[in-house]
């Protein structure tokens, strides 16, 4: 552990954005100002009780929240150990959670007077949710999607262009998540003065990191009190994926200063850690890329390398800022799950439980197989279920046609 | 302390006339194809010599310029490279300044300190990181201070006279005036517009002000010449180096004339401005 640990986990980051190292606000000037409105819109809002109170009407009747914390038995019984629940984010309108998120960005971008919308996507999620609150509040929506995620997320590319959006193909660099990022803020950079840029993870400058970690920090914040009225006290573990980290950070960011609490977040391993995959903490180190320093997939150069992950939404070379810094302090314990092994959990869960999940989410179930066997019955686990499989099931039924043949 | 950058300007002001900048890529399409445009730069008209560090993720440049970037990536070119490309032209010309250009990931994962002893050494004279805004100056900014560079900043159309002073506090050499709100390769700026920008910025600093982004002709760099000590040019040398390049994307005996043929006449241009009154 670090010796220089803080006195709490929770009270990050400092007024330039600083987690420790991490963090921080690396964008052209042409941004900078823009990001300054933001941070005051946002701590406008913050304060403000009304805007809380018209987020709530919208986050039970229009997202339908609170998402279930739901006892998985079958998945327990499977694996015989600890006792393992569900919360169930994939249950959200849109299908996962990058609702919560995009809904509490569009209040802020309209309290803004913002009428145009931009947004990255990597599996399709983010870009869905955004196009969906832009469709409710009749927004402009633009959505920036590496090329070939466009492909191997036609169903989501569908949804988001009957909902009124308009999907750009990026075509450079690998064609996924961190070149629709770069477009995006190359948008962003050349409409300063309509756009409000809607990220969908826990990264880019400050505030973002913070504003994405707080709207999602609902996941944690009912998970405690479900538990409480379950259970009757707090959990034991908490399991998420990873790709820039928002629904971990959701869900662990309520929990951070309960020491009882063991925290694990899920990288993607793509083909395995040695060969190409997701994994900035496992097998990056702290550089600067959009907006923030993090861990980054990178050569001897400083030039950013390629991800590799099936699935699109964990594809990208970092991490959110928090992530790095809660990696560094030892609070939250990162593992790496590969492809095969979160194609096998996809399976599973879906066998077990009847509930398909997303192949990101795939990754977290993935590594109870090691987790829950080791600990007792009376342990209990929530893994949390960031979003549902739809969207892959044509991806994963082509995986498992080819292999039977 | 006084660079290159700062011995050039009062040459120019001396003579009445304003600077005209180049922007290359380091190792487009390679390396030594890359050496001798840079050497051929200043006998075409260049004052000031930008190059640019090959970067995978220029979050501000257009198509032209990631291209250029991705090319010179191919052909193996990196920092150290870089700075290597700025020795072998110190060895001819000791008077041209040179800045290098480009984000920050490269000069972090290089270190600070080397990156900008070993830049000193190489010959450059100044940097702009277009990533690093004044927020975050104790990065990069006041240690190249110390270390005896220019650091120039960017100042844009976003940039209101509440901020300006913020921008400008560190900023030595010259203040780079985005014309556009965009990326590299934008549509060019009116004229008189810019204009109006650049006296702005006069009012909150006696430092030259070149303008950028957007510059493709020589009719472009003599209009933006009569109210700005500066224009830059960039993205219509990258095209135009591209354009030289064989199917397979390597030189031909025709890239170094190409680019620099069009230096020639966007320094007429330049040349043939009046120049304003001061």
């Amino acid at each position: 552990m670090n010796p220089n640990l803080p006195n709490s986990f929770r009270s990050g980051p400092d007024e330039r954005g600083h987690f420790g190292i991490f963090g921080g606000r690396f964008v052209a000037e042409t941004l900078m100002p823009l990001i300054l409105d933001l941070e005051k819109a946002y701590a406008d809002a913050k304060a403000d009780p009304a805007f809380q109170a018209e987020m709530n009407v919208y986050l039970k009747d229009y997202v339908g929240r609170p998402s279930p914390l739901y006892f998985a038995e079958r998945l327990t019984e499977h694996l015989g150990g600890a006792k393992i629940y569900l919360k169930r984010e994939e249950l959200n309108h849109t299908g996962s959670h990058k609702v919560n998120n995009v809904l509490g960005q569009i209040m802020v971008a309209r309290r803004m007077g913002k009428k145009r919308i931009i947004a990255e996507t990597g599996a399709g999620q983010h870009g869905v949710a955004t196009a969906t609150l832009c469709a409710r509040f009749g927004l402009e929506c633009v959505v920036y999607m590496g090329a070939v995620d466009v492909e191997r997320q036609q169903p989501n590319v569908i949804r988001m262009e009957m909902l009124g959006a308009k999907v750009v193909p990026v075509q450079s660099g690998a064609r996924t998540l961190k070149d629709a990022m770069n477009d995006a803020l190359r948008d962003w950079v050349t409409n300063v003065h309509n756009t409000f840029y809607c990220i969908g993870t826990v990264a880019g400058p400050h505030p973002y990191p913070m504003m994405v970690r707080d709207f999602q920090s609902i996941i944690g914040h009912e998970t405690r009190k479900q538990m409480q009225e379950t259970e009757g006290r707090l959990p034991d573990s908490l399991i998420a994926c990873i790709g820039g980290g928002s629904n971990a950070m959701g869900l662990f960011h309520p929990f951070l200063d309960d020491p009882s609490v063991e925290i694990f977040g899920v990288e993607a391993a793509g083909h395995g850690l040695t060969q190409l995959h997701a994994a900035s903490l496992a097998g990056g180190r702290p550089g600067v890329l959009h907006g923030n320093r993090t861990y980054l997939l990178m050569d001897a150069d400083g030039q950013i390398e390629e991800a590799h992950s099936i699935s699109a939404g964990l594809d990208y070379p970092g991490i959110g800022p928090e992530h790095s810094w809660l990696h560094e302090t030892g609070r939250v314990k990162y593992l790496s799950a590969t492809d095969e092994e979160a194609l096998a959990a996809f399976q599973l869960l879906s066998r077990l439980e009847g509930i398909i999940p997303a192949l990101e989410s795939a990754h977290a179930i993935a590594k109870l197989s090691e987790l829950a066997p080791q600990r007792p019955k009376d342990h209990l686990m929530v893994v949390n279920l960031s979003g549902r499989g739809d969207k892959d099931v044509p991806q994963v039924g082509d995986i498992l046609k080819a292999r039977q043949k | 302390m006084s660079t290159r950058i700062d011995a050039r300007f009062a040459e120019l002001k001396q003579q009445g006339r304003s600077a005209f900048v180049t922007f290359v890529m380091a190792g487009d399409p390679d390396p030594k194809t890359s050496l001798d445009i840079l050497k051929a730069l200043p006998k075409a008209g260049a004052d000031v010599i930008e190059i640019g560090m090959p970067f995978t993720d220029p979050m501000a440049d257009g198509p032209s310029i990631q291209a250029a970037g991705l090319r010179a990536l191919k052909g193996g070119m990196t920092l150290r490279k870089t700075l290597a490309m700025v020795r072998d032209f110190r060895k001819e010309d000791n008077a041209t300044p040179i800045v290098l250009m480009g984000y920050y990931n490269p000069i972090y994962i290089y270190g600070v300190d080397s990156f900008l002893a070993d830049a000193k050494t190489a010959g450059v004279d100044g940097l702009i990181i277009v990533d690093l805004p004044p927020e975050e100056d104790t990065e990069l900014c006041i240690p190249a201070i110390k270390a005896g560079l220019n650091f120039i900043r960017l100042a844009t159309p976003t940039t209101d006279d509440k901020r300006l002073p913020a921008v400008l506090a560190n900023t030595s050499g010259f203040v780079y005036y985005v014309a556009v709100t965009g990326i590299t390769g934008s549509a060019a700026a009116d004229s008189k517009v810019v204009g109006a920008a650049v006296a702005r910025i006069k009012r909150h600093t006696a430092l030259p002000v070149c303008v950028g982004f957007g510059i493709r002709t020589p009719e472009a760099a003599r209009a933006i010449a009569e109210t700005a000590d500066g224009s830059v040019v960039g993205t219509a040398l990258v095209d135009a180096l591209k354009g030289s390049l064989d199917a397979e994307g390597r030189a031909t005996p025709k890239t170094v004339s190409a680019v620099a043929d069009l230096v020639s006449a966007l320094a007429q241009g330049v040349r043939g401005a009046k120049q304003a009154a001061e």
